[in-house]
């Protein structure tokens, strides 16, 4: 049997929704994402896995998709750039790249929001050393990084106040961990 | 003034907008109007897009660098299910003709090599397909047989190459396209008098823009009209229906072209003509539409964008104080086996070749040298990038030479500011400038007497720290001459002299402000700086104002954002659409109101008369002016409607003298720029480091200061790439040794200093309007003189001395080793 023509079904939750399709083994997850799933603010820059722009988290962790068979996919979460705002309400990652002019032509954005989203994630304080670190595999060719790099760190900043004030207003019923 | 520029007479300013005016908008940090659809993921980038019945194309290249094509067989890769078709260069030829070229006289290139390649990545066949995975899997079964030919590598020795080794039999007997010598004043006489002369050979290496994004395009044959609709992310799109119409055998005004958003271009996407002909050709052979988006090999090896590639033998003569007083060099340009703009990148030069310096008279020899690599195209600088580079090393060696103050010698030498418009040797004016205050300021922002103390110190302990400093011009909003004025006087080409720039501008009934763009966004912010301008010239707030980008069909005069032009222009055009419609709405409200248009004024998104509280909004006179025709007299002025469009032309330009003896105004907005690097080099590894950095640039009257600012840091990364990074190496053979992100390496976040420092100083222009200049160059423009000079004086214990560009650990390891044996 021709590879080309062989195909298998996935089921892959993208941005908190179900969605299913039958691909070719050999299909990117990066061409899945766009063409397949009708999701194309995931960029395919290099299809070799050193620009990043392809980055979005898959299962909690920063993967470049490009470097990712759809199958691999079958039975993960994904979150990609269009999961990142409540509808029409930025992400705090996506204001404060607003406010910070975070971004020029576009088209790394969307890897670097993600690398941002884990770090963030992972780390709510980061230092500037941490924040180049965790971007230091998404190549940007605009912007010479240094207001990507105010863009995290006000993100971060916002989403601890936020944190906070939420910790210290009183709420209702509290879960116990 | 020499006696060579006295035929260059200056028009009179036909500036509109003051400088210095007590503004609202325009001088604000405003978030761009563009970001918030990228934050989103929706860009609708080219390969976002799709059209109803669309295939897909891959490409099969040439893996050689010089080979005759002796038989292609697409037999096999045809018979793959899910292929629609496969096509060679003389299908192609079917439907197309060779792509267009300003050389004059012009070099073939065809969209598919016919008979003969000229370069690793060539395309010799495309198949369409269902999808672009089966597309590559027949790709791959395309078999082609190579004679291979001697292959032209170095500039030099392909000068001298004969017989099998010509890359182009049929239009040239040599591997040289052009050699023309240019002389601006009294160049002889001021080498004569000179105390001393410096000499340097200096090497400036080849490598390109590599946005994030490639370059794409989709074709569709116009069942209607019988030409095609195009979408294409490049940023010329008004301009190259025609030029690629005659290619394609069809009018331009049967070429549909739809600007998409795009995703960086810094240059190289200025044309891709090749490829819309290509991909169009495609699409009328299969009877289908086509999408090609070139993947980054292809984008590598066959963009037509490769930047510079340039041997320097120049001279600069001095008195013994160390006084300028001419320059002169003779420059060979690796251009590559095509040569699409000519010599373009070398007249670009020509704006600023004499950089911030009064230097009495320029000479230049230009050879454009074909070599079996793919060609030349602009890259952030088109030429000007290494002339800057060229000048400052001039600079620094005259200095080391004579004993003099590396710094010293730039402000001696250094242009005042009372001495504006200043006219250089080669017929350009600077239109302003303050160079002397741009340089304190650069001085002050990183402390540069402290740090060339505390270096002085660290390289005493063996410590191998050093600063450098560059004050460098930055020409901005271009002129066409360029294209075409170095050409030889016999076949000059087309010698166009028009850079318009339009706006459509309408008011709808509710008041708001549309204006249709004819320039795309390519990570610019024209968008956000419409926004601003006509912000500032309606008087209302800047939600009121919607913008959108016309196709070729439904707009009109555009050049789009290159040469650091668009800011200039659009805000031109934005003036003269403000006037007619103002004119018009005081026109109305004068009715409105029963006072005299010529007692009105806009205020507060209102139209009133002066003095006194009387007013009408403007949103109230637009639903009067869109629905009411009958409460207006019936004569014609006050018909349906509030909407207009206006051209803006360049500035201020002259015409090149008819013997060349200047080259006129051409690239007159000059902005200056003064980096100051500081930098460890570590002699074991070859590896720089960027220890403190600051750019202070000065571009006018600035719109937006945030994006000026991102343009400087983004331009500033890629000169850092330029200088200690980024090399395309091709090996004797002509193979494209590191033609991916792995192993060509430009600036991570890691590569960039981390306490980097800019200011702006504002000098505006007298030409503008608002006196704005071009910023978006700048960066490229000036980061390599000052790491240049910094590595050498980290290294002055050393003696090494750099004179070749990029300068990449492993060189400079080897550098400091050879110094030391």
């Amino acid at each position: 049997m021709d590879a080309s023509s062989e195909t298998l079904p996935i089921a892959v939750v993208v941005n908190g929704r179900k969605r299913t399709a039958v691909v070719p083994p050999r299909q990117l997850l990066s061409d899945c994402l766009r063409h397949t799933f009708g999701l194309p603010g995931t960029h395919v820059g290099c299809e070799h896995g050193v620009c990043g722009a392809c980055t979005v988290i898959v299962d909690g962790r920063a993967a470049r998709s490009c470097l990712m068979f759809a199958v691999q996919a079958d039975g993960s979460q994904v979150t990609t750039i269009e999961g990142l705002s409540k509808g029409d309400v930025f992400h705090p990652l996506q204001e404060a790249f607003w406010e910070e002019h975070g971004l020029q032509c576009g088209f790394c954005t969307p890897g670097m929001l993600m690398a941002a989203y884990e770090l963030l994630k992972k780390n709510a304080n980061p230092s500037d050393d941490e924040i180049r670190e965790a971007i230091s595999g998404n190549l940007c060719r605009c912007t010479g990084y240094t207001y990507i790099i105010n863009a995290i760190r006000s993100a971060g900043a916002k989403m601890r106040a936020a944190a906070s004030s939420a910790k210290a207003s009183p709420q209702p019923t509290k879960a116990t961990a | 003034m020499s006696s060579h520029l006295e035929s260059n007479v200056l028009p009179k300013s036909r500036q509109r907008e003051a400088p210095g005016q007590n503004m609202k908008w325009i001088g604000k940090s405003m978030k761009r109007v563009e970001d918030r659809r990228f934050l989103l993921g929706k860009g609708k980038y080219i390969d976002d897009l799709s059209v109803p019945q669309m295939a897909h194309a891959a490409t099969v290249r040439s893996p050689h660098a010089h080979a005759r094509i002796v038989s292609i067989d697409v037999s096999k890769a045809a018979a793959l299910p899910g292929v629609i078709g496969v096509y060679t260069g003389a299908d192609v030829a079917t439907v197309a003709d060779a792509c267009p070229s300003f050389a004059s006289p012009p070099v073939t290139q065809r969209a598919i090599a016919i008979d003969k390649v000229r370069h690793v990545g060539e395309v010799v066949a495309a198949v369409v397909a269902e999808d672009r995975y089966i597309a590559e899997d027949a790709a791959d079964l395309v078999e082609v047989v190579y004679e291979v030919l001697p292959a032209n590598v170095d500039i030099e020795a392909s000068l001298r190459s004969t017989g099998d080794a010509i890359i182009h039999p049929a239009d040239r007997e040599s591997n040289k396209a052009l050699d023309e010598s240019f002389s601006f004043g009294t160049v002889a006489e001021d080498f004569a008098k000179a105390d001393h002369i410096v000499k340097r050979r200096l090497r400036w290496g080849r490598a390109s823009a590599q946005a994030i994004e490639t370059c794409g395009c989709i074709s569709e044959v116009d069942a209607i009209g019988g030409g095609y609709k195009i979408h294409c992310n490049s940023n010329f799109y008004n301009f190259i229906p025609f030029v690629i119409a005659g290619p394609l055998r069809v009018s331009p005004t049967q070429l549909r072209m739809i600007p998409v958003m795009t995703g960086g271009s810094f240059g190289s996407k200025v044309f891709i003509h090749k490829i819309i002909i290509m991909t169009s050709a495609l699409a009328k052979l299969c009877g289908q539409p086509v999408k090609y988006i070139e993947d980054r090999l292809e984008h590598f090896t066959n963009s037509d964008s490769h930047g510079s590639d340039r041997l320097y033998d120049a001279e600069l003569a001095l008195t013994r104080e160390g006084k300028m007083l001419s320059m002169r060099f003779t420059v060979l340009d690796d251009y590559g086996a095509f040569l699409q703009f000519g010599v373009g990148t070398h007249g670009n030069a020509m704006a600023q070749v004499t950089g911030p310096y009064k230097i009495n008279s320029f000479a230049m020899r230009v050879i454009a040298v074909l070599t079996n690599k793919c060609q030349q195209g602009p890259y952030r600088g088109f030429g000007s990038e290494v002339t800057n580079w060229v000048m400052e090393r001039m600079a620094d060696a005259a200095a080391d030479e004579l004993h003099i103050d590396r710094l010293a010698i730039r402000v001696m030498n250094m242009i005042q500011p009372n001495e504006f418009p200043y006219m250089i040797p080669t017929g350009n004016i600077y239109d302003s400038g303050n160079y002397q205050k741009v340089l304190h300021d650069a001085q002050k922002l990183i402390g540069y007497e402290e740090w060339k103390a505390k270096a002085a110190q660290m390289r005493a302990q063996g410590r191998c720290v050093g600063v450098g400093i560059a004050t460098c011009q930055e020409r901005s909003v271009y002129g066409p001459t360029e294209w075409w004025f170095l050409n030889n006087r016999a076949t000059p080409g087309f010698t166009l002299t028009s850079t318009p720039e339009g706006i459509s501008l309408r008011i709808d009934p509710t008041g708001k402000i549309f204006a249709t763009l004819n320039s795309i966004f390519v990570g610019n912010s024209p968008e956000t700086i419409v926004t601003q301008i006509l912000a500032e010239q309606f008087t209302v707030q800047p939600s009121d104002i919607v913008i959108d980008y016309a196709d070729t069909h439904s707009g009109f005069n555009g050049v789009g954002p290159q040469g650091s032009r668009f800011t200039a222009m659009i805000a031109g055009a934005c003036v003269s659409a403000g006037v007619k419609i103002k004119t018009k709405l005081k026109l109305l409200a004068g009715h409105l109101l029963e006072a005299d248009p010529a007692d009105l004024e806009l205020r507060d998104g209102a139209v009133g008369v002066k003095g006194t509280d009387k007013q009408m909004n403007i949103a109230d006179i637009a639903i009067q002016a869109n629905f009411f025709r009958l409460n207006f007299p019936d004569t014609p002025e006050f018909d349906s409607g509030l909407e207009t469009t206006a051209v803006y032309d360049h500035p201020i330009s002259t015409l090149p003298h008819p013997e060349r003896k200047h080259l006129g105004v051409f690239y007159p907005m000059v902005g200056h720029i003064c980096h100051i690097a500081v930098v460890e080099v570590d002699t074991q590894t070859g590896k720089v480091q960027i220890l403190d950095y600051a750019a202070v640039h000065d571009n006018g009257t600035i719109v937006n200061p945030k994006t000026l600012g991102g343009q400087v840091l983004g331009g500033t990364a890629n000169g850092i790439g330029s200088t200690l990074m980024e090399e395309f190496i091709y090996d004797d053979s002509g193979q494209f040794t590191n033609a991916n992100f792995a192993e060509f390496s430009l600036p991570s976040v890691h590569e960039m200093p981390a306490n980097m420092k800019i200011g702006h100083v504002e000098t505006p222009s007298p030409y503008t309007e608002y006196g704005v200049k071009g910023g978006g160059e700048g960066g490229r423009l000036g980061a390599p003189s000052a790491l240049t000079a910094a590595i050498e004086d980290a290294l002055q214990d050393h003696g090494v001395k750099i004179h070749t560009l990029p300068i990449r650990p492993s060189t400079l390891h080897a550098l400091i080793h050879s110094a030391r044996a």
